[in-house]
């Protein structure tokens, strides 16, 4: 996923394309993690300033939320489902495989790959699902899921 | 000669396991073949088993082939798949699969059918017809025809959507709003999220019709943001609608006013609650409210608000088009109607299965799903997600309504039903459940919040083999905690599947370790 440093200017444009409006913060995180990719604490302190918010009420917010990361992501985001429906199809099999295979542990990352749970992609009928840089894969077996990321690291 | 029209799903299961490369394919052997096609990317027929599954117009007749990867297409061009030949994906036509024919199609009628993102398809399948009438009769008498269906809450409450209109209807104030929700967040569940997939402009009149029937001018989407390709099917058919005139001022002449705004979730679980869902809509954190007051008197901004489910309001226009009596006329009981069932987990043929109430669970895991997908036995059923109990394969044959579900301790929720066959271990079940509301807890009240984490760590002990007596009465009295003093679901309902295991695979904790004492 191609994101960019944090930008003030770029961070107001954003703020202005939803009119500043405090009941939207929680679209314009979204629309702040889709461009630079994590929330740092500059952001946060231009969103309260411009937003009309104490730094409290936006940290509140980015905290709360698990889609609003405070520290960089790796290149590729790896998300494994690890609700109900998946587990009735072993991914807490696939989820060791994954860790094991990529050499990170779940909750974790470096510069190329963040490995995470996710409860629930809404893929259930074709467990066990993997998203992998927002792109949902179902019926995901371990060898299946060596090709996906092996795919991935193919086309850098 | 006309082209030949080709059906490959944009939905995303489908897409998960290779339609967008196998629709490239298609698009590629016809050019070789200097064949003219059209293809269009329908939403799904809920087959999901199926997927990726094409369809080809043969004669007006629509040929399923199902299963279709990408290294079968030129072998299916080769055996004449343009006029529906023989091959071994080709399973007949789209209406003679049992799993299909046999359901009661009333709000996913058009999923499947039509191209989501063509207006003329949708006015050509009775597309804005019910809002149209709902002009006509006016909105009491839209009221009372949704009264009259006894359409309850598909969300997972299943409070009766028609008392819950009048009762904003009613309410004083001159801004009102309509919130959908779309934060389908219950494992095992996909209703809704095949609905927007592949009738969004269905769900755009629904809310439509909601919104004149108590006189809110606007519209709220809050959908999860796991979703991201039913986000942009979504964007595209709300900015379709208004540039046709159906989103805006005085639609279509009738003076009515009204809009819609999209906005997504953050990967909040509690969200799917309706009053954290109005607090994440306010751009605060998913925390619930205290009710009363009811969010049909003080919702959104403290206006007037209905908050529903999108399959409930989804299920508004036929009843409206065809009647409450005729929506009543199937289900059973209180439980009228249909409702949007999800074979999900291990089970042979996953998918989205619609059908009147009271059709029983052996029925929908057998003869739809076709058993397990591993083929060993049935061991344990979760229905209605993550807060929803885990029956043994004996209570297999409870039917499927509201009531008869409550009876024995278990919920019908948004639908879902997930499958595990014997190699499962409910303990680990158990803990997950107390586990997941860890994570997901918002954090208010304090049974849910600081509760779910002693529960997991009692069940550790359990499984550890710790006084295993001592902490199981631990953990009873910890869920009778739980359900009496928690705000919301989350914390009320954890308890429900927990419970089960501990009723029903109590020999899953003594198995862990041998017997402690």
């Amino acid at each position: 996923m191609t994101t960019e440093a944090f930008d003030k200017r770029l961070a107001a444009e954003i703020i202005a394309g939803f009119d500043a409006r405090p009941e939207m913060l929680v679209q314009i995180l979204h629309a702040f993690i889709e461009r630079f990719g994590w929330i740092n604490a500059d952001a946060i302190r231009q969103l309260a300033e411009e937003l009309n918010l104490s730094r409290a009420d936006v940290h509140g917010v980015v905290s709360y939320y698990h889609d609003f990361r405070t520290s960089p992501p790796g290149q590729h985001v790896i998300r494994i489902c690890q609700a109900e429906a998946c587990q009735a199809m072993g991914s807490r099999e696939l989820s060791a495989h994954a860790e094991g295979s990529l050499g990170i542990e779940m909750h974790s990352s470096n510069a190329d790959l963040t490995l995470e749970p996710v409860y629930c992609l809404g893929n259930c009928a074709c467990s066990p699902a993997v998203m992998v840089d927002g792109k949902t894969y179902g019926r995901v077996s371990p060898k299946r899921f060596d090709e996906i990321l092996g795919g991935l690291r193919g086309a850098n | 000669m006309a082209a030949t029209r080709v059906f490959v799903p944009r939905e995303t299961a489908a897409i998960s396991v290779g339609a967008n490369e196998v629709a490239v394919e298609i698009a590629k052997q016809a050019k070789a073949a200097g064949a003219s096609i059209e293809l269009i990317r329908n939403g799904s027929w809920g087959a999901s088993w199926l997927e990726p599954l094409v369809e080809v117009v043969v004669d007006g007749q629509r040929i399923a082939y199902g299963n279709v990867e990408t290294a079968d297409v030129a072998g299916m061009f080769a055996k004449d798949f343009l006029t529906g030949g023989d091959h071994e994906r080709r399973i007949g036509p789209i209406m003679s699969i049992p799993y299909l024919m046999n359901q009661d199609r009333w709000t996913f009628w058009r999923c499947g059918l039509i191209d989501p993102l063509s207006m003329d398809d949708f006015r050509a399948h009775q597309g804005f017809r019910a809002l149209e009438k709902a002009f006509d009769i006016g909105a009491d008498a839209v009221i009372e025809t949704v009264k009259a269906s006894g359409l309850r809450g598909r969300g997972g409450a299943g409070f009766p959507a028609g008392i819950k209109w009048q009762t904003v209807a009613d309410a004083e104030g001159k801004q009102k709003y309509v919130a959908c929700n779309a934060d389908e967040g219950d494992s095992g569940t996909f209703s809704d999220r095949i609905l927007m997939e592949g009738d969004p402009l269905g769900l755009i009149e629904s809310m439509m019709i909601a919104g004149f029937a108590v006189g809110a001018s606007r519209g709220f989407i809050y959908l999860r943001s796991e979703y991201p390709l039913t986000y942009s099917i979504l964007m595209r058919a709300i900015a379709m609608a208004r540039d046709a005139g159906w989103l805006g001022n005085d639609i279509q002449g009738s003076g009515f006013d009204f809009d819609i705004e999209l906005h997504l979730g953050a990967g909040s679980y509690v969200c799917g609650e309706e009053t954290a869902m109005l607090e994440s809509l306010e751009g605060k954190p998913g925390i619930v409210r205290y009710k009363p007051p009811l969010p049909a008197i003080s919702g959104l901004f403290g206006k007037p608000t209905v908050v529903n489910n999108v399959v409930t309001l989804a299920s508004v226009p036929n009843i409206v088009n065809l009647g409450g009596e005729k929506y009543a006329s199937f289900g059973v009981n209180r439980s009228t109607g249909t409702l949007a069932f999800q074979l999900a987990g291990n089970i042979k043929r996953g998918g989205l299965v619609e059908k009147g109430f009271g059709v029983t669970l052996r029925e929908l895991i057998d003869d739809w799903g076709g058993g397990t997908a591993s083929g060993r036995p049935v061991k344990a059923v979760q229905v209605g997600g993550p807060l929803g109990a885990y029956l043994p394969a004996e209570q297999l044959d409870t039917p499927l309504d509201y009531e008869a579900f409550i009876d024995i301790g278990a919920m019908l929720g948004h639908g879902g039903i997930v499958v595990f066959d014997d190699a499962a271990d409910m303990a680990q079940q158990a803990r997950f459940a107390m586990e997941f509301c860890a994570i997901e807890s918002c954090g208010k009240c304090t049974p849910c919040r600081i509760g779910s984490t002693r529960g997991v760590e009692l069940i550790d002990r359990m499984l550890a083999g710790v006084d295993r007596e001592d902490n199981y009465e631990l953990l009873v009295e910890l869920c009778d905690t739980m359900e009496d003093a928690s705000l919301c679901a989350m914390g009320g309902m954890t308890p429900f599947p927990v419970r089960s295991v501990l009723k029903y695979f109590a020999e899953d904790f003594s198995s862990a370790v041998g017997a402690d004492e």
